[in-house]
């Protein structure tokens, strides 16, 4: 590896945890779009910024930037606020204006500038080594890397310093308010720490992107951990990973750094969102299985204890009487003779004593009405699961 | 260039001719169809498929090497399904909520058609120029047949819509109900979605992924201010829809260096601005104008019923008062006196007034009848 390959690596593992941070609170609040809007509408904020500093990399710049950032927020709320249209109406309403306008005024002024519209979106992470900072004589590294670095600085003294009030507000901001945290302050130190990453990390990873890096770490750990802790720490993993793993794929490729860091976090989103343990595609499936099953099961038990009359048990009875296939009645049938609930004798079905416990305690249960109670039986009555 | 020169370049010049129509029809379709994305609280949708087709168009050209723009679309329109359907995946299997499995789909979909995009780039013989168009949109490169598939889909969408209209109207509004009178909700739903891809895949070329969503809410957004009814917000949404993409023609015609999408969308903002100002009932304009008379009218009520209380106890109804007392009153102004005085319920003399007996009248009714008092 060289040292160019090592840096380009650091700065987008730096560039990743900036903004896994910030967007598991916005997945958390609900406010994953508001990336996608900030992305966009710091367009005009950077062509004015740059006439202003004429230098791309002035922390002046960024700081015109991510005001423009939150002052998108401010608008969306303010269009929400007159109840003109709905809420994420007011989202799309307001960037892709932003957006266009900031288009028109590069390709009217800023035309034979280093500011293209493809460099803001897209980015090029490529070339960030060559754009150095130096002391004096001596070389003091890429300036994109001090420039993430210190917005990551930032970002990780404003979360430690401020976790209690984030973790409070962002799951129970009535608790929040009432114990003297304002809403306010922390939803728009909030969005302004989004803006900032947002447009310290366009030079790297170009703006979509970020919102790439913002919400698939976050959305990816959310489906693993209901921990806000672990979850910010899963969403940094998955951040720094698909990073280092997206450049290696894109030095593969030749391709574009950071659509190949974007199509890792996909990827890893879609492993996520397919094995995850308890809410992943297949354990929901697996899952909906089972509760069907036992429901079926306990169906077939208070059937069975509501007739006392010999051809009503019938095995054969039975299929066409609860209209089950007969595939399914089997293996409710074995199900049920595999948890001690019932007995077979001459095709004749009979609830066990422990069947009997079972299905008065169920009646009890529906007749008081507390469905949640059902998942506490079944613990306790089952051997086996559907 | 002055304006009829232009009109009549419109007519005379093909590409300018194409352009406009084109624009004008893409305008139309995702206004009507934008409708119901804005109804069903899916706006965001919009931004979301938009993104998502295109790696579908890089897909499209890396395996039939087509630079078609039919072909291209179609790859584009079934990677946007692909997106449609994993979002609506996501939102139901999973506790992750809406916004961000639009922004997640929207960004990686979008990252994923940019890393093929620059593979393309850097294949050795690959004659990928203009496949970058897809991403801000070029309206020049419009050719008839384009325009004319536009049109065919814009046709076809509007039968559909006709045919189906009772459905998407109770589906809209009452999903529910639609469902327990049998209506086969999962099927118009797809058709609905359907046809929102298919007009936001329509726009790509002209309009670009990114501004695409733009097309799609702003012309509904506007028309929703001016009425309450669902056939004629379908229909404003078509003409708004249509004069942005000709309007931001015309200005990106004669212009230099304006692009054409940048230019119909901020020409569609323009007019859900106006919109949202000047709509007769629910524009902000007329509902601060009406909040200022409503308060006036009240102040002046109150004023009324104020002198009302100090003449009650007076034999003579007209005997005068000082003006001075009034004074402690909020809500009493002397714009507010000279307005009684022209509705002759009060009689000025000096410092002094003193109510008339129309007055006097009016005062004792004025909580009766409040809603006829003017």
């Amino acid at each position: 590896m060289t040292d160019a390959q090592i840096e380009i690596q650091l700065i987008a593992s730096l560039v990743a945890v900036a903004c896994a941070i910030p967007g598991t609170f916005l997945v958390l609040r609900k406010m994953a779009m508001i990336s996608d809007a900030i992305s966009h509408s710091i367009l005009p904020g950077l062509v004015v910024g740059f006439f202003l500093t004429q230098d791309l990399n002035s922390p002046w710049l960024i700081l015109f930037a991510a005001i423009t950032g939150v002052l998108t927020v401010v608008l969306v709320e303010k269009i929400q606020q007159t109840k003109l249209v709905k809420e994420d109406t007011a989202i799309g309403l307001v960037f892709p204006a932003l957006f266009s306008i900031g288009v028109i005024m590069i390709a009217q002024y800023a035309n034979d500038v280093h500011l293209d519209v493809d460099a803001v979106l897209l980015g090029e992470l490529a070339f960030a080594p060559f754009d150095r900072v130096y002391y004096g004589d001596m070389d003091l590294g890429p300036k994109s890397l001090w420039v993430i670095g210190s917005i990551l600085v930032l970002t990780l003294i404003l979360l430690f310093a401020f976790f209690k009030e984030l973790k409070m507000s962002t799951f129970d901001a009535g608790l929040a308010t009432s114990l003297g945290f304002s809403p306010i302050v922390i939803h728009y130190g909030l969005m302004s720490v989004a803006s900032v990453t947002t447009v310290g990390a366009f030079d790297a990873v170009g703006a979509i992107l970020v919102v790439a890096l913002m919400i698939a770490p976050a959305a990816s750990a959310y489906l693993l951990t209901t921990n806000l802790k672990k979850m910010i720490g899963l969403a940094c993993f998955f951040g720094v990973f698909s990073a280092i793993s997206g450049y290696w794929m894109a030095n593969i490729l030749d391709a574009s750094i950071a659509g190949s860091i974007a199509t890792m976090l996909g990827l890893v989103f879609l492993m996520v969102y397919l094995f995850a343990p308890s809410k992943g595609f297949f354990a929901v499936l697996y899952r909906e299985k089972q509760q069907r099953r036992e429901v079926s099961l306990i169906t077939f038990l208070l059937h069975l204890k509501n007739h006392i009359e010999i051809e009503e048990r019938h095995v054969n009875h039975l299929n066409e009487h609860i209209n089950w296939q007969k595939v399914r009645s089997k293996t409710i049938l074995s199900l049920a003779q595999k948890n001690n609930m019932i007995s077979i004798s001459n095709d004749v079905v009979s609830l066990t004593e422990k069947g009997e416990e079972f299905t008065s305690k169920a009646i009890e249960y529906i007749l008081t009405n507390e469905d949640s109670l059902i998942e506490d039986m079944k613990e306790d009555f089952f051997l086996f699961r559907g | 260039m002055g304006i009829i020169e232009y009109i009549q370049l419109v007519f005379s010049d093909y590409t300018l001719r194409t352009i406009t129509l084109g624009t004008a029809i893409l305008g139309a379709v995702t206004g009507m169809l934008g409708s119901f994305a804005v109804l069903r609280k899916q706006s965001l949708l919009g931004d979301a498929i938009s993104h998502a087709a295109l790696p579908g168009i890089a897909l499209a050209f890396l395996l039939t090497g087509a630079k078609d723009s039919n072909v291209l679309l179609i790859g584009a329109l079934i990677s946007g399904l692909i997106g449609t359907l994993w979002i609506r995946g996501i939102t139901r299997r999973t506790h992750l909520k809406s916004d961000t499995a639009l922004g997640l789909i929207l960004s990686i979909f979008f990252g994923f058609g940019i890393l093929l995009l620059t593979y393309i780039q850097k294949l050795p013989d690959a004659n990928q120029a203009g496949l970058d168009k897809y991403l801000f949109g070029q309206a020049a490169t419009l050719v008839e047949s384009d325009v004319w598939l536009m049109a065919l889909v814009t046709g076809l969408s509007l039968v559909v819509l006709l045919l189906f209209w009772k459905e998407f109207k109770i589906l809209l509004f009452d999903k529910d109900y639609a469902q327990t009178l049998g209506f086969n909700t999962k099927f118009i739903d797809f058709l609905i979605t359907t046809f929102i891809v298919l007009a936001i895949v329509l726009g790509l070329q002209t309009v670009g992924v990114i501004l695409m969503s733009a097309m799609l809410l702003a012309p509904a957004a506007a028309a929703r201010q001016w009425t309450n009814s669902l056939g004629m917000m379908v229909f404003l949404a078509a003409i708004f829809g249509a004069s942005a993409g000709v309007f931001g023609t015309a200005i990106s015609a004669t212009q230099n260096n304006l692009s054409t999408g940048p230019v119909i969308v901020l020409v569609a903002s323009v007019f859900v601005l106006v919109s949202f100002i000047f709509s007769p009932n629910r524009g902000l304009l007329f509902k601060r104008i009406r909040l200022i008379k409503n308060r006036n009218d009240l102040e002046l009520q109150k004023t009324l019923s104020f002198m009302y209380h100090i003449v009650e106890d007076h034999d003579d109804i007209s005997h005068p008062h000082a003006i001075r007392i009034l004074n402690n009153f909020r809500g009493y102004s002397r714009k507010g006196l000279r307005k009684l005085v022209d509705k002759n319920y009060v009689k000025l003399e000096g410092d002094m007034w003193r109510m008339t007996p129309k007055g006097f009248a009016v005062a004792k009714n004025l909580y009766n009848q409040n809603g006829k008092n003017d």
